[in-house]
């Protein structure tokens, strides 16, 4: 089947407002099966509120969003859609669970109600802690973990339930700048190796670019997407129009 | 204390629901604690006071009702009381915990209202109060016990769900579970421990009951299933052992309970500082 015209993710038209002033306007998008997506913009371009709307978190006020062909306000199958957030935001690191009880948790839904984890569904478990190479810390508390193990442990937790979408709103804040290469990297390889179609919400841009294959450019209107080669075409003129002032290109190796 | 168990109903009923409500009231309690709810249960226990106290003067009022069990209007003010605080956290979104105080005041207004107006009451509302020993009857114990199933019942049959909850409440929502059912019913949950814990040890002490063991097992826990345990642990060392000093000194049960979990507590803290050294 085509991915162009099944996208896995499609929102047509997607208003979005809090209060008087709009925080998304006619925000159009496709996300074909297999992509890794970046979404990036300044603080308050609307980012988060989409990816809120994205996960059924939020009430869509104007427009539409399908997933998996289906439109949000009737999908059920949210164990196909994993989720990574700000590990600052939710999470409290005094909370006695082991990093093993953690990834178990994200089979939550998939398990079912009134039903217990299996030996398989365990065996998932160890597998997913394999893929961030995090096994050996299956037995320690989550709390006692350094911000990039924790964010992988987080990472193990949605792949636990075999997403085939994965998304990550800005999954490197309090990860130390040394693991944030390899944090992406190893999105890079689930994205590659797993298949998995990634959406990153994210601030990183420069890291980003070389592991992304599509960019979108946010600031309450869609202001660019394509891909990843596209993008770093951009200039330092068309950059200032999608982040609303002056914008200065450095380049680095990396 | 063994002997007495042996020959006396009275003890053998307050034994028999101490072991009860000191699983039950932990077991509940390590979800209210790493929820951040604790207040919850105080709030909970007023409400619960006013209900004992609404009984007692239907009691007083028409002899018909003289046989009514306090339990069962304490029990349903709580459950009620629980469905307030959640209709006000609904209310009041930012400032949540303003559903406490609020609960807690209309609960204890409630109350010395119901005492003003029977004049008055005897010694029943000063057990319910600090707790006894003598007072659980047979059919209290009966209904602890069916109370006592329903929670570890849902608690086990829920527990997946209520540790992402608690872990992660975002997540949780995301994830696609029904997590406004499972907080309302957890809730509930709360308002039953509450009102079947109350007989033994008191209404103004039953929190601490949900939370000291807790709050124990918290610093040696390695993962939330060992924490569960401990603080069942704890818990009941701490009523088995409260019941047993109370009656031997004739002292109230409530307190002893309450002062041996702080006992623990405060060892269990010199023993993790000892160890951390």
């Amino acid at each position: 089947m085509d991915n162009a015209v099944n996208p896995i993710v499609k929102l047509e038209d997607i208003s979005y407002k809090y209060t008087k002033d709009l925080v998304l306007e006619h925000v159009s998008l496709e996300i074909p099966k297999g992509a890794f997506l970046a979404i990036v913009g300044p603080n308050g371009s609307g980012k988060s509120t989409l990816l809120k709307l994205l996960l059924g978190l939020f009430k869509l006020q104007k427009g539409k969003i399908e997933i998996f062909g289906e439109d949000i306000r009737r999908f059920k199958d949210w164990q196909k859609v994993g989720f990574v957030s700000q590990k600052a935001n939710s999470f409290n690191s005094g909370f006695p669970a082991t990093v093993f009880e953690v990834v178990q948790s994200g089979m939550t839904k998939k398990i079912g109600l009134f039903k217990f984890a299996s030996k398989e569904d365990r065996q998932k478990v160890i597998k997913a802690l394999e893929s961030v190479d995090m096994l050996e810390y299956q037995n320690r508390n989550i709390g006692e973990l350094s911000g990039g193990q924790q964010q992988r442990v987080f990472i193990a937790r949605s792949l636990v339930s075999e997403p085939e979408l994965m998304i990550l709103d800005e999954p490197t804040v309090g990860v130390d700048s040394k693991n944030v290469h390899q944090f992406y990297e190893m999105l890079e390889m689930l994205n590659k190796k797993l298949g998995i179609t990634l959406i990153l919400v994210t601030h990183d841009v420069g890291t980003v670019t070389d592991k992304v294959t599509h960019v979108a450019c946010l600031n309450k209107k869609l202001h660019f997407h394509g891909d990843a080669c596209e993008y770093n075409e951009l200039n330092e003129g068309e950059l200032s129009s999608i982040y609303g002032h002056d914008v200065q290109l450095l380049n680095h190796d990396h | 204390m063994i002997s007495g168990i042996l020959q006396f109903e009275f003890l053998q009923n307050a034994f028999l629901t101490g072991i009860i409500i000191g699983a039950i009231a932990p077991l509940v309690g390590v979800f209210v604690v790493v929820r951040r709810m604790s207040m919850i249960s105080d709030a909970l226990s007023h409400v619960a006071l006013a209900g004992i106290a609404f009984s007692l003067l239907l009691q007083k009022s028409f002899l018909s009702l003289a046989g009514l069990n306090p339990l069962y209007i304490g029990m349903a003010f709580s459950v009620g009381g629980s469905l307030f605080i959640e209709k006000l956290r609904g209310v009041y979104k930012h400032y949540q915990e303003l559903a406490i105080p609020i609960i807690m005041s209309g609960g204890m207004g409630l109350s010395v209202i119901f005492i003003s107006i029977a004049d008055g009451f005897n010694s029943d509302l000063y057990s319910y109060l600090f707790g006894s020993v003598s007072a659980v009857s047979r059919a209290d114990l009966y209904v602890i016990l069916a109370v006592g199933v329903v929670v570890a019942l849902t608690l086990t049959l829920l527990y997946k769900e209520l540790f992402l909850l608690s872990f992660d409440e975002e997540h949780a929502k995301a994830s696609g579970i029904p997590y406004k059912a499972i907080h309302f019913i957890f809730i509930v949950m709360v308002a039953l421990v509450i009102a079947a814990s109350m007989k033994i040890i008191g209404i103004l002490l039953v929190s601490s009951l949900m939370t000291l063991p807790v709050a124990a097992s918290l610093r040696f826990a390695k993962g939330f299933k060992q924490m569960i345990a401990l603080a069942v642990l704890f818990g009941e060392v701490s009523v088995i052992g409260g019941l047993f000093l109370s009656y031997n000194l004739d002292l109230a049960p409530g307190g002893t309970i309450v002062i041996i979990a702080v006992l623990i507590l405060i060892l269990s803290i010199l023993f993790d500082k000892w160890k951390n050294r």
